[in-house]
């Protein structure tokens, strides 16, 4: 409607390209909306972390400044200036002036500076740890899945038998013990008392070489063992929880009871029928179990020893060194944002009932 | 005038819904223990309240350390033995039981009250509060909550279990809050809240009298299930290292036999009792939660 006095001298031709970019629009409305409402909730959080980063207290600045001027010999007002330029934060500056330098620093891609050690970035440490984190996190996602749409499938058909007693027992224990407690057990145990498997770093860094070598890969599974143990352990609970319920809702459709009348085996119909159409409200699951282990890996890798971005925040939480720790905090919210994103993007071309809906 | 009855009207309605909880109260109870899951968890549960109000009076805790008696095994006079200063563990896990338990219970209270009343609010309103305060939730809920705690554990000096608490539910209403607004738009479009609408009742008197009974049930699983997540919480933090503001916390034993060195055995059977605590604790509330859905929400049952 706004268009329409534009449209008045506009061409036939910029009156059908018009009309071609609305229909555009309109027919992925979908994929925009939920493009939007992610750039919206990304551009919330930056808000809602800068609001963290005013309650920071504001000597570090000063403290940076007074490290600066020590190491360059310059005077202090010059080393403050530089201590706000590099840490992008000045408790004196009003909050839009102070708010104006966040966001340019973000824009800039710079995340945070460190003022404990120099050289050391969020940017940086998210280019070192970020692969190990990603690594676990992705590999005991998807193992869980696979060991829970398996077993949640399997239980879903057979709910009087033993395996299904034992699946909610297994559902009320990992779900009911905290991940982090699962993690210390399993250390306890298995790297203190038996000393099968290390107990912290992601490669043994004296006897490997970094690259696509054997012993590197190795050295890198054998450390990742436990952390991806108990990450498993603690999603596969959730995945049969969710797929035993999506399987049951499936098994009272109809076309099932078409199935079992024409005489299928219960093989058949779990893997032809059942999993496929019950697979689908799952995909959803995959955006809040990345965001879970995401978060949990602050502490999981702190128990861990396991040098990835949990580690590093949980670290400079406690030396205090705010600036990379809210970069990082930053970057992890925009990945769960990103990830739920593409989990909502990638749904209805699954499930092109969803578009309509 | 006007005004007047109109404010009269909204505290009847807020007493009434107060009256019909205490009327209801017997009827309640009998169906509250018609289940096995909800009297096994309500039942440990309750230990551990009658633990963390008699224990301490029972078996003071002494924090003078006495290293003549370190690393003592279990025996009689001190049934878990003692730690790295010769001090009783099985005393410090009692003298942490209300520790826990108060962080427990008054982060459930500002969670559910949070997320409550912004969820109804939101529901019930629509239009563009409701569209705020969605916005609002999902920053809570995409940004990971754990980093956050510990953030705000470190900015701010934790020294009550309220401070804590807060800090534990500023990030974790969002999810009641969104899971409250669905069931309240679902009611509102239900015949007896839009009679109630038609016949101009205030909306005071909606929201307490007819919206709240309906989602009560919902609400008190919840309440349970924020208690869950208050202690996953708070254990967590404390393992990190933070908010050591109460050393005999569980979590605070924990992370400190952890930070002695678990090479050391006789550190690991410290911190055997408090974590065994806290998984028989959660599995409580996990069977309080699971046996009042149960009983509260049949249709929803999925087994």
């Amino acid at each position: 409607m706004q268009a329409a006095p534009a449209a008045v001298n506009a061409t036939g031709k910029g009156k059908r390209l018009l009309a071609a970019v609305v229909k555009f629009f309109r027919k992925n409305s979908y994929f925009f909306a939920k493009v939007g409402i992610s750039l919206l909730t990304l551009a919330l959080s930056i808000i809602a972390l800068f609001f963290l980063l005013r309650m920071i207290p504001g000597d570090i600045v000063e403290l940076y400044a007074l490290k600066l001027q020590n190491q360059q010999g310059i005077t202090f007002e010059r080393a403050y200036e530089l201590a706000a330029q590099l840490l992008n934060y000045d408790p004196n500056e009003n909050i839009f002036q102070a708010f104006w330098r966040y966001i340019g620093g973000l824009f800039r891609g710079e995340l945070g500076t460190s003022y404990l050690e120099t050289g050391v970035s969020a940017n940086s440490l998210i280019a070192t740890r970020l692969p190990w984190t990603l690594f676990i996190s992705s590999v005991s996602l998807f193992l869980s899945f696979f060991i829970g749409v398996a077993v949640g499938g399997y239980v879903a058909q057979k709910r009087r038998g033993a395996a299904n007693k034992a699946a909610s027992a297994f559902i009320a224990v990992s779900g009911s013990v905290p991940d982090y407690l699962i993690a210390l057990i399993l250390v306890i145990v298995f790297a203190y008392q038996l000393k099968w498997f290390p107990a912290q770093n992601n490669y043994d860094a004296f006897s490997v070489t970094p690259g696509f070598n054997l012993p590197f890969l190795g050295s890198v599974l054998y450390h990742a063992f436990l952390p991806i143990l108990s990450y498993t352990i603690v999603q596969t609970g959730n995945w049969i929880l969710h797929m035993r319920g999506s399987c049951i809702g499936v098994l009272g459709e109809d076309y099932i009871l078409a199935a079992r009348a024409r005489g299928l085996s219960e093989r058949t119909i779990r893997t032809k029928y059942m999993k496929k159409n019950a697979l689908l409200p799952l995909v959803t699951q995959f955006g809040v179990s990345f965001g879970a282990l995401f978060g949990g890996a602050t502490l999981m890798e702190s128990i861990f020893n396991y040098p990835g971005i949990g580690l590093e925040i949980s670290n400079r939480i406690i030396s205090k060194d705010y600036m990379v720790v809210q970069g990082l905090i930053f970057f992890s919210a925009a990945m769960v944002i990103l990830v739920n994103l593409v989990v909502d993007l990638i749904y209805p071309l699954v499930d092109p009932r969803v578009r309509k809906g | 005038m006007m005004n007047k009855t109109h404010s009269t009207s909204r505290f009847s309605a807020v007493g009434a819904f107060f009256q019909g909880l205490g009327s209801s109260a017997a009827r309640g109870c009998r169906k509250f223990f018609s289940n096995g899951k909800t009297i096994a968890g309500f039942a440990i549960l309750a230990f551990f309240v009658l633990v963390a109000v008699f224990g301490p009076l029972i078996f003071p805790y002494d924090p003078d350390t006495d290293m003549a008696s370190a690393y003592l095994m279990p025996s009689w006079e001190h049934p878990f033995g003692t730690d790295w200063l010769g001090r009783d563990v099985f005393r410090q896990v009692i003298a942490g039981t209300g520790s826990v338990l108060e962080i427990a219970f008054y982060s459930a209270v500002f969670t559910v009250v949070l997320g409550t009343v912004l969820g109804i609010v939101s529901g019930y309103l629509g239009g563009w509060v409701d569209k705020v305060i969605m916005a609002v939730t999902n920053i809570f809920l995409s940004i990971p909550s754990f980093p956050i705690y510990l953030l705000l554990a470190a900015i701010v000096t934790i020294n009550t279990p309220v401070s804590l608490s807060v800090i534990i539910s500023i990030w974790s209403w969002a999810g009641l809050c969104r899971a409250v607004r669905v069931q309240i738009m679902s009611l509102k479009e239900r015949d007896f809240i839009q009679i109630c609408s038609v016949m101009h009742m205030s909306k005071a008197h909606i929201i307490f009298k007819e919206l709240l009974p309906n989602v009560f049930s919902y609400i008190a699983i919840n309440f349970v299930m924020a208690m869950r997540n208050a202690i996953m919480a708070s254990v967590g933090i404390m393992l990190v290292g933070l908010a050591a503001y109460d050393p005999t916390n569980w979590g605070a034993i924990i992370n400190a036999a952890r930070t002695k060195g678990l090479m050391n055995v006789k550190n690991i059977y410290i911190l055997l009792y408090p974590l065994l605590c806290i998984v028989v604790f959660q599995i409580s509330t996990l069977l309080l939660a699971n046996g009042l859905d149960e009983t509260l929400n049949p249709r929803l049952k999925v087994m």
